[in-house]
């Protein structure tokens, strides 16, 4: 397997402050990883890095093969990055701003302007393309942000919280372009500190506190290393909780946690096919529930369970992944 | 993994040896740059609000309120003597913005995007120095149209006094490294204004430009000789006066190649601190 990007414990320090503590980070060419950590885990430091906007401290690390510290212009041949703060001049137009960066990359004029006018319509700027950048929504600046990091075609993408501060249907469209260039080969490091992002996104998660790797993996793999699975169940009639409560507890042997505001019982089990068991059971005693699932933890919990506190600013993932029936009875 | 192209270093078992940027590709990526600002003075042309208004109170002042006791009467001779001074010392006052206005585009995404980019690094700050080509432009017109008005007249020739422009705005250019370094260096705009400030006005009035060395405290005068200001005053009289050039230009061009060979490394060596 070839990686794009490969890091060895990476250490930065801000006079006494250790923003990062050996930092190990492997991306394989082509695929997405998250980088996920609450406010100060390191996570702009680290892609700092590795755009060589900053040298580290210790340890090495490698973009396409090319050693950070020691060729960095050949690593920023590679390179496109969407800072976590804004990164094209307010001054210019969206055009401007594109076809300066094209010339700047080299192309001719004619190159660089065709190139600005591609990415303005594959972001739908077009029509904003010549207003200044202070007219721009959020959304628009973010879309253009990812434009100018596109104009040199790179290989490998760095977008530092890139829908931080975006409303649902701008961070769909930021996801969207992202599976876009994924699609077409590039790597890609995505900084988050939205769970749903980083699952949605990344192939990978690597999860950041303090400065350090506390945990890595595939989405999945990283919800089953914090805990099994739950089992819920939501009784059509409040009257029948108790009936319910009953019954699950002889299944699983384990007394449910009961939810009296939303009327949910939850169990954790360690058998899946106990669900059947169950519908069976709950058939037999003429209960209806609204609803019936097993769900694996969300990453607030794989997080909560990893670094001893909840991920900030996210909100709480209250959808569940129903992976037997729903509505049954 | 199946195709790919990036991680061909690594296969060889030998790095190459690091990519450099070579001079022809760092002066077209400064001169892009200097576009930029260039087309960025043009969108909000208040910018050049100091270098309009400076040349013309300078020389209102100098010459309506002080020239009578300066000169004793002889304002004709004096605004012929003053103007390619005030011309000095506009030019320069024009050259310590630079820093104040990179201090604050340094730290904005912006310049986080170029230092990410396959180019010179001293491209953003080259591009900035150039841009300024235009307050420089701005400045001297506004000034010589004004002197023109009052009387002044270059009596030499159009070559000479082209030649003179030209080496002015190279001066203005060279000492605007001083305040790059400075814009580097501090914390804020606001701080980089102060000590601007402070170091310009040593350089400015105690030279010749108002009054002559001659009539100034020994120590004064010592400074006044070798003041670039005084140097670059004197080499403009005599490109548009008449008289002697060769002595103070040579002196100006030692100044200028000095400020830059001490300057542009400072500048770039912060510039480069400034990011991480
Ligand atoms: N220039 C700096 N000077 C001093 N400390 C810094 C500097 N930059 C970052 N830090 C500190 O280093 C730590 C890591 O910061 P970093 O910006 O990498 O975190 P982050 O994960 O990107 O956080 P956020 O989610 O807030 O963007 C933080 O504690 C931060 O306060
Ligand atoms: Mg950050």
């Amino acid at each position: 397997m070839s990686y794009a990007i490969q890091a060895e414990g990476l250490v930065k320090r801000y006079g006494n402050m250790v923003a990062l503590d050996g930092v190990d980070l492997e991306v394989p060419v082509g695929k997405v990883i998250g980088v996920l950590g609450p406010n100060g885990a390191g996570k702009t430091t680290t892609v700092r890095i590795l755009a060589t906007l900053m040298r580290p401290d210790g340890g090495r690390a490698t973009v396409g093969g090319y050693d950070v510290m020691k060729d960095p212009v050949r690593v920023r041949g590679l390179i496109g990055l969407t800072g976590q703060y804004a990164s094209v001049d307010e001054s210019l137009s969206g055009r401007e701003n594109l076809v300066l960066l094209g010339r700047l990359l080299d192309m001719s004029k004619r190159n660089a302007k065709a190139r600005a006018v591609e990415l303005l319509e594959r972001f739908e700027l077009v029509d904003a393309a010549d207003r200044p950048i202070s007219t721009f929504s959020g959304g628009m600046r973010r879309r253009l942000d990812l434009a100018a990091s596109l104009v040199g075609r790179p290989q490998v993408l760095y977008l530092d919280e890139p829908t931080t501060g975006l409303d649902p249907h701008a961070r769909n469209e930021v996801w969207e372009v992202v599976r876009r260039l994924v699609a077409d080969g590039t790597t890609v490091l995505l900084t988050t500190q939205y769970l749903e992002e980083a699952d949605q996104l990344a192939d990978r998660i690597t999860v950041f506190d303090h400065g350090r790797v506390v945990a890595e993996g595939k989405p999945g793999e990283l919800k089953r290393r914090v805990g099994g699975q739950t089992l819920q169940v939501r009784p059509t009639l409040a009257s029948d909780l108790d009936e319910v409560g009953r019954i699950l507890a002889e299944l699983t042997g384990a007394a449910p946690a009961r939810d009296l505001n939303t009327g949910l019982l939850t169990v954790p089990v360690a058998d899946p096919m106990l669900v059947s068991a169950l519908v069976r059971r709950l058939d037999g005693a003429g209960v209806a529930v609204d609803e019936l699932g097993l769900r694996l933890p969300s990453l607030d919990e794989v997080f909560l369970a990893l670094t001893g506190r909840p991920a900030e600013e996210s909100k709480r993932n209250t959808q569940q992944n129903p992976i037997a029936e729903r509505n049954v009875a | 993994m199946t195709t790919t192209t990036i991680a061909p270093a690594v296969i060889s078992g030998t790095q190459p040896s690091p990519l450099r940027i070579g001079p022809a590709k760092a002066v077209r990526h400064g001169l892009a740059l200097a576009g930029r600002g260039i087309v960025k003075i043009g969108k909000s042309p208040a910018q050049l609000i100091d270098v309009i208004l400076t040349p013309i109170v300078f020389l209102l002042m100098f010459v309506y309120l002080f020239g009578g006791a300066i000169a004793g009467g002889d304002v004709a001779g004096y605004l012929q003597t003053i103007t390619p001074g005030i011309m000095v010392m506009t030019v320069f006052q024009a050259s310590i913005g630079i820093g104040v206005s990179l201090n604050a585009d340094a730290s904005t995404g912006v310049f986080d995007r170029f230092r990410s980019m396959p180019i010179a690094r001293s491209a953003p700050l080259v591009g900035a120095v150039l841009a300024d080509l235009v307050r420089y432009v701005v400045c001297l017109a506004v000034l010589l149209t004004l002197a023109t008005v009052m009387g002044y007249r270059v009596q030499t020739n159009p070559a000479a006094a082209l030649a003179a422009i030209a080496l002015l705005i190279a001066f203005g250019m060279s000492f605007s490294w001083i305040s790059v370094y400075v814009g580097m260096l501090m914390k804020t705009p606001g701080s980089v204004q102060g000590l601007m400030t402070v170091l310009v006005i040593p350089l400015t009035f105690a030279s010749n430009v108002f009054v002559p060395s001659q009539t100034m405290p020994g120590w004064l005068r010592v400074w006044s000789d070798i003041n670039p200001v005084s140097l670059m005053s004197d080499a403009l009289r005599g490109l548009l006066n008449g008289g002697e050039v060769a002595g103070p230009l040579f002196g100006s061009l030692v100044w200028m190649a000095g400020v830059v060979v001490v300057f542009f490394p400072l500048a770039m060596r912060a510039y480069r601190r400034n990011a991480a």
